[in-house]
C-alpha cells in the first residue's frame, strides 16, 4: 500500500495527537515533566520492525493492548527494561527492582500504567477523528523484543506483509525512563481512520 | 567456523555445513528447523501464522506453516538434501502476554504448534525434538555440521536439542 505525503503527514499527526495526550497522563502520574519526539510513521516488513527498537534480543517491558470499535488495531507500550524498572519503584515506591524480583503488584502497576496510557492516547484520536476507539484489558510480557513484538504483529500479519508503525519516542526530564508507544492498525481500519482525519485535515 | 546466517520474521533460510542459521527472539511464532545429517544441510523457517487459506495476503510463503515447510524442502533438496532423510526440531509458540483477568485472546502460538505438527506428519517428516509452549521468549541457532539446535532465553537458561 502506498500513502501519500499528505497522509503520511496526517498519521504523524495522529501519532502526535494521541502520544502527546500519553505523555501528559504519564507527566501528571509521575509528577515530572516528559518529552516526547516528533512521531515516526512507516512501512515496514515485519523482519524489521524490532530493529526499531534497537534488536530483537534487547529485553523489553511491553503492555498489549487490542483496539476495536471504528477502529481495529493494536496498540503497545514497549520501555527498555531499566525504564520499567525505574517506572515501577516511582509508581510502587521501595528499592530498585529487578526484573525476576517483581511482584504481582509490580507487575499489574506497569499494566495500569498500560491502562492509563492508552486510554490518554486513544481518548485524543477519538475527539480528533470523531472514530470510536475501545481498548481491551492490557496484557503483560518482560521478554525479548522481538518475542513481544511478533506477537503482537501476529494480528496484522493475517492481513497484511507489512506492518504500518507509528511510532513516538518518549523521555523524561532526567532520562530515567524512555519508551516507545506503537499504534498498528490494521489494514482495513487504516482506510478508515485516513478518511476520519482526511475530513479534518481539509477542514 | 562457519557463519551464521540470520533469519527474520515471516522468512525462512538455508545453511550447508559448516554454517549455522539463527533466529532471535520468537515469540508466538514458531520456529521449525529441519535438516539432513547425510548432506549436513539445514532449513529453518521462521512462521508466524499457520494457515494461508484464512489469510487474506499471501504474498510471503514464508510466513505460513503450511506453505513455508514445503518450500523450506524444495529449497534444500536444491542444496543436496533427500527429502525422505530430512527430521524436524521446533521450537517456539509462546504464549508471551500474561492478562490480568486470565484471558486466553492470544491463543496462537498453540495453533501454530499444532499447524506445524500435522503439516509435518503430512509429509513425513518426523520431528525429533521439540522446545514449545510457555510464555517465554527464545532465540535458536541450527548448526549444521551436527544438527543440534541451541536455545537461548533469558530467564529459563540456555540448552541443546
Amino acid at each position: 500500500m502506498e500513502l501519500s505525503y499528505l497522509q503520511l503527514d496526517a498519521l504523524r499527526e495522529v501519532g502526535n495527537i494521541g502520544a502527546g495526550n500519553a505523555a501528559t497522563a504519564l507527566s501528571q502520574i509521575l509528577n515530572k515533566k516528559i518529552t516526547m519526539n516528533v512521531p515516526r510513521v512507516f512501512f515496514l516488513p515485519f523482519s524489521q520492525v524490532p530493529d526499531v527498537v534497537g534488536g530483537a534480543e534487547n529485553i523489553v517491558a511491553g503492555v498489549y493492548l487490542k483496539v476495536s470499535g471504528d477502529v481495529s488495531g493494536s496498540l503497545l507500550f514497549l520501555l527498555p527494561e531499566e525504564s520499567a524498572l525505574a517506572l515501577v519503584s516511582m509508581l510502587v515506591g521501595g528499592d530498585k527492582k529487578s526484573r525476576l524480583g517483581l511482584s504481582e503488584l509490580d507487575k499489574s502497576a506497569l499494566m495500569e500504567i498500560g491502562n492509563i496510557l492508552s486510554g490518554a492516547f486513544l481518548n485524543a484520536l477519538g475527539n480528533f477523528s470523531n472514530l470510536i476507539f475501545l481498548p481491551s484489558i492490557p496484557g503483560l510480557a518482560l521478554d525479548m523484543a522481538g518475542a513481544v513484538l511478533s506477537t503482537v504483529l501476529i494480528e496484522t500479519g493475517e492481513k497484511s506483509d507489512q506492518a504500518l508503525v507509528i511510532e513516538t519516542d518518549f523521555v523524561d526530564e532526567d532520562t530515567s525512563i524512555k519508551g516507545h508507544i506503537f499504534l498498528l492498525p490494521d489494514p482495513v481500519s487504516l482506510k478508515v481512520l485516513l478518511k476520519a482525519i482526511g475530513e479534518n485535515v481539509d477542514g | 567456523m562457519g557463519k551464521v546466517i540470520r533469519v527474520g520474521m515471516a522468512d525462512l533460510g538455508i545453511a550447508k555445513c559448516p554454517d549455522s542459521l539463527l533466529t532471535a527472539g520468537l515469540g508466538s511464532c514458531v520456529g521449525v528447523c529441519l535438516y539432513d545429517s547425510v548432506a549436513k544441510v539445514g532449513g529453518l523457517a521462521h512462521i508466524m501464522l499457520p494457515d494461508s487459506n484464512s489469510a487474506r495476503s499471501k504474498e510471503n510463503p514464508a510466513k505460513f506453516a503450511d506453505t513455508a515447510i514445503p518450500l523450506t524442502i524444495e529449497k534444500m533438496s536444491k542444496e543436496g538434501a533427500v527429502k525422505k532423510r530430512i527430521v524436524a526440531k521446533i521450537a517456539g509458540g509462546a504464549q508471551m502476554f500474561s492478562f490480568s483477568n486470565g484471558s486466553d485472546i492470544m491463543k496462537i502460538g498453540e495453533r501454530n504448534i499444532n499447524a506445524v505438527k500435522r503439516i509435518l506428519k503430512e509429509l513425513g517428516i518426523a520431528l525429533v525434538a521439540e522446545s514449545t509452549g510457555g510464555n517465554y521468549g527464545r532465540t535458536i541457532e541450527l548448526k549444521t555440521d551436527t544438527g543440534i539446535l541451541t536455545i537461548r532465553t533469558i530467564d529459563h537458561g540456555t540448552w541443546e536439542i
